[in-house]
């Protein structure tokens, strides 16, 4: 693992500089002419999950276009992202070449304010990609529309398990009950159970532990396509064209809207010119169609923040979700 | 179904494709061998190179094959120096190490070996013939079973619980269970008895743990007591071969363990450590008399439970990755990080879609078990001279091991400090003759412990689940008796035998 974690200056960047000119912004790093030699991604969730899928999607498109030499993963659980977190401040300069990916749940928890780190503890690199949640069922399962979902909670609450990726007061958790809130009920009476990674949920769901889950739309669409689950709910404004198939919450008559949106982050205290390399290649990704293919099997959607457009982004959407939570009680 | 079958046979047994069984698995039991690096790392340092070979069951087979060569490799430093690398060969060194110990070093690496090799063939064997049958197994527990399996899981610390060490056993299990309490966990939204230090946060980490409570008290016990750190006999070469009532004694408990771990591997919240301590304790409960007082002083089956249970389990784990697409642990995540990488999708429909993958990584499963035995029992007299280096050389030799360990999993210098701090408590409390082992079973289940029970609470609204639901009920039974059997049996064999004396 850490064998790989170096980036280097690479003598060969001179077709790469072309294709970066095209896409970035930021003209000062090309100069420099940097090519990225290998990536470590750490993934703050168990794999299966939509951090899984982004940082290993990323690094797919970021390999096979010959963008960056080499992609490694590692996956650290725990705490909804905050082992990560945590592990990537403490060991910050020996995870230079170390991008965390992350998502909507680092701007959560520095509104609760339960950890001691938030995304401005980190280096901010680029928010890449956006994606909606979704609400799941087993296929056997005798609910068929985010409707049937509501009815069986207003027979029997407590019968009613939805589960999800997240700690309590998480991502997951929170858009069932803006869900639940938008449909009329309680938004805090909602059972809401707990699983380690978004793949532990799914078995959860499959094995008929919890009735519903709630989880992110990219981590459904393969499960559905194989006929295992049935999406009843999409938290987009039209029909996702990966699998149009799947009603969206609005053409039910939950007015609820959420994008997660999914990003990179790197150690404190990373050099600029460093952080700026990354930024161009991410920027460059976009262009490939590698990357193309990538985001098309996995439905995702591009939104492109990078560097301090980022950082105006997340400060924007701590307000917006700060104020949602506390209109439903979270904090 | 036969046509896939013979697809699959014909692209395992390609040139290249052979050859990536017999890399994998070579590379996989080296790296393997040294604590700190576990499976999983192997193969997320190996994830690269298999991306690059593009062919998806070249790929696949080349990290499978590094998958159970780690798995292989991983019981060697368990049974030479008492450093178990992963959590899933912890019960490997409760009688591979005192085996090493008697001068059996070699005969240790022998039953290691041959059971691993058992335990995975019979897995392959039964990965092959009901595959898509025990997709259905897989989801057959829900937190509640997790909740009561890992109960069963703990009755393991029976077995350290000798005579007059039943209240030091538990002691040392809660003491485990609460620290792993300590950090964030998947429940809470908040960290706990980190006491504000941001090192604590990530928790404790299993290896460093491992290794300072078993690695480090030996080789310091070494240097403070040299007198029983001798070992009996150093001629670890002569005692390879297993003796016909070795062989006898071994057989039932293979058996029974391939079939065993395989299923506890097939559950995607159980796995390979819970199936060696599952396997570790039932084989002790079904063992009699002298037999069972053996297990953890070097006793052959309480070796070859473990070992082949692991192993089983390990492909067991396949079962629920390549039919629903559900990694049942973080190695089998990362595999399915790769295939999705390859363009292959597992679920359902991988056997239909792509036969030919499917049943190649199947069958060089057993072609890699085949090979890993090969390879591995000429290289055992080797291996074990490391025991005849003097102590000298080897006790700075462990401590370096036991530091690297610790430190590469996590590239964490506070890891270092964590080590030798709870490695001077460990060796304090073998002073006191407390038996180390029930803190780290605790250790490894306690997490799983809380978050099963903590959601089938939260499922049912209370702790009814534990009567309501037949299979918890049965298995917390289970788990029951396998914890205070042992205790009350010895009881009651005490009062017979004092009764007996006082009737004459």
């Amino acid at each position: 693992m850490s064998f790989l974690r170096t980036t280097k200056h690479a003598l060969t960047a001179a077709t790469l500089g072309a294709a970066l000119g095209a896409a970035s912004m930021s003209g000062a790093a090309l100069a420099d002419n940097h090519k990225i030699e290998s990536i470590h991604f750490l993934i703050p969730g168990g794999a299966g999950g939509g951090w899984d899928g982004t940082a290993r999607g990323t690094g797919e498109a970021l390999t096979k276009s010959g963008l960056v030499g080499s992609a490694s993963y590692e996956n650290m659980s725990g705490g909804g992202g905050g082992k990560a977190i945590g592990f990537l401040i403490e060991n910050a300069k020996s995870n230079e070449g170390t991008l965390m990916v992350n998502s909507t749940p680092i701007v959560i928890r520095s509104l609760t304010g339960v950890f001691p780190q938030n995304f401005r503890d980190l280096t901010l690199i680029a928010g890449t990609i956006g994606d909606y949640a979704a609400f799941v069922v087993n296929k056997d399962s005798e609910i068929n529309s985010f409707g049937d979902l509501l009815a069986a909670y207003k027979a029997n609450p407590r019968d009613v398990a939805i589960g999800g990726g997240s700690v309590p007061g998480g991502m997951d958790h929170l858009v069932a009950a803006m869900a639940m809130q938008a449909a009329g009920e309680d938004p805090t009476a909602v059972k809401y159970i707990p699983y380690d990674a978004g793949g532990k949920a799914m078995a959860a769901l499959l094995s008929g532990e919890i009735k519903a889950l709630s989880t992110g739309f990219s981590e459904a669409v393969g499960m559905a396509q194989a006929g295992e689950v049935k999406i009843i709910g999409v938290t987009s404004a039209d029909r996702v064209s990966a699998y149009p198939d799947a009603m969206t919450l609005k053409e039910q008559g939950v007015d609820t809207e959420f994008v997660n949106w999914r990003g990179f982050f790197a150690a404190p205290g990373l050099p600029e010119e460093k952080a700026e390399a990354y930024r161009a290649t991410l920027a460059a990704m976009y262009d490939t169609p590698e990357w193309e293919e990538v985001r098309a099997r996995n439905g995702w959607v591009n939104i492109h923040n990078s560097g301090p457009d980022f950082e105006a982004f997340l400060v924007k959407q701590e307000q917006e979700i700060g104020d949602l939570m506390k209109k439903l009680g979270f904090l | 179904m036969l046509e896939g079958i013979m697809a699959g046979v014909l692209t395992a047994l390609s040139l290249q494709n052979l050859l990536m069984v017999v890399a994998g698995c070579l590379l996989g039991t080296f790296i393997g061998m040294l604590p700190g690096l576990g499976p999983m790392s192997i193969i997320a340092i190996m994830i690269p190179v298999a991306i690059k070979i593009g062919d998806p069951s070249a790929a696949l087979i080349l990290l499978a094959g590094v998958y159970y060569g780690a798995i292989f490799g991983g019981s060697t430093s368990s049974i030479l120096i008492n450093a178990p690398g992963v959590a899933g060969t912890v019960a490997t060194s409760f009688d591979g190490y005192p085996m090493a110990r008697q001068g059996k070093a070699g005969k240790a690496l022998t039953i290691a070996a041959i059971a691993s090799f058992c335990g995975g063939t019979v897995g392959a064997i039964l990965l092959m013939g009901f595959a898509p049958a025990l997709s259905s197994v897989a989801l057959l527990f829900h937190s509640a079973e997790y909740f009561a399996l890992m109960v069963v899981g703990l009755s393991a610390i029976a077995a350290f619980a000798g005579t007059g060490k039943v209240i030091k056993a538990l002691m040392m299990t809660v003491v485990g269970l609460i620290m792993a309490t300590v950090g964030e966990s998947a429940l809470f939204n908040a960290p706990r008895f980190t006491m504000g230090l941001l090192d604590l946060q990530t928790g404790f980490s299993f290896i460093t743990l491992a290794m300072a409570l078993f690695a480090l008290p030996e080789a310091l016990y070494l240097v403070l007591d040299p007198k029983r750190g001798a070992t009996k006999d150093s001629g670890a070469i002569k005692n390879l071969r297993i003796t016909k009532d070795e062989a006898k004694a071994m057989a039932p408990v293979v058996g029974r363990q391939s079939i065993q771990g395989f299923l506890i591997g097939v559950m995607p919240g159980a796995g390979a450590t819970i199936a060696s301590f599952l396997g570790y304790a039932v084989e002790r409960n079904i063992a009699k008399g002298a037999d069972q007082d053996a297990f953890g002083k070097g006793s052959v089956k309480g070796l070859a439970a473990p070992e082949t249970a692991n192993n089983a389990a390990c492909t067991g784990s396949f079962v629920p990755l390549l039919t629903l697409g559900i990694p049942g642990s973080g190695t089998t995540a990362i595999l399915l990080g790769a295939l999705i990488a390859l363009n292959v999708q597992p679920g359902p429909r991988l056997m239909i879609d792509n036969p030919s993958i499917f049943w190649a990584v199947i069958i060089s499963m057993y072609i890699g078990n085949v090979v890993l035995l090969i390879l591995n029992l000429p290289l055992i007299p080797y291996i074990a001279k490391l025991l005849t280096i003097p102590r000298n050389y080897l006790i700075p030799f462990i401590l370096f091991f036991t530091m690297i360990g610790a430190y590469i999993g996590q590239n964490n210098a506070t890891e270092l400090l964590i080590l030798v701090g709870l490695g001077v408590f460990a060796t304090v409390l073998r002073f006191a003759d407390y038996p180390l082992a029930p803190l780290l079973i605790g250790f490894i289940l306690g997490g799983m412990l809380e978050n099963n029970f903590a959601r089938a609470v939260n499922l049912t609204d209370g702790i009814s689940f534990m009567v309501e639901r037949p299979m918890t009920l049965a298995l917390l039974v289970i788990g029951a008796t396998l914890i205070f059997l042992p205790a009350y049996r010895r009881r009651r064999a005490r009062a017979l035998q004092k009764g007996v004396a006082q009737g004459d």
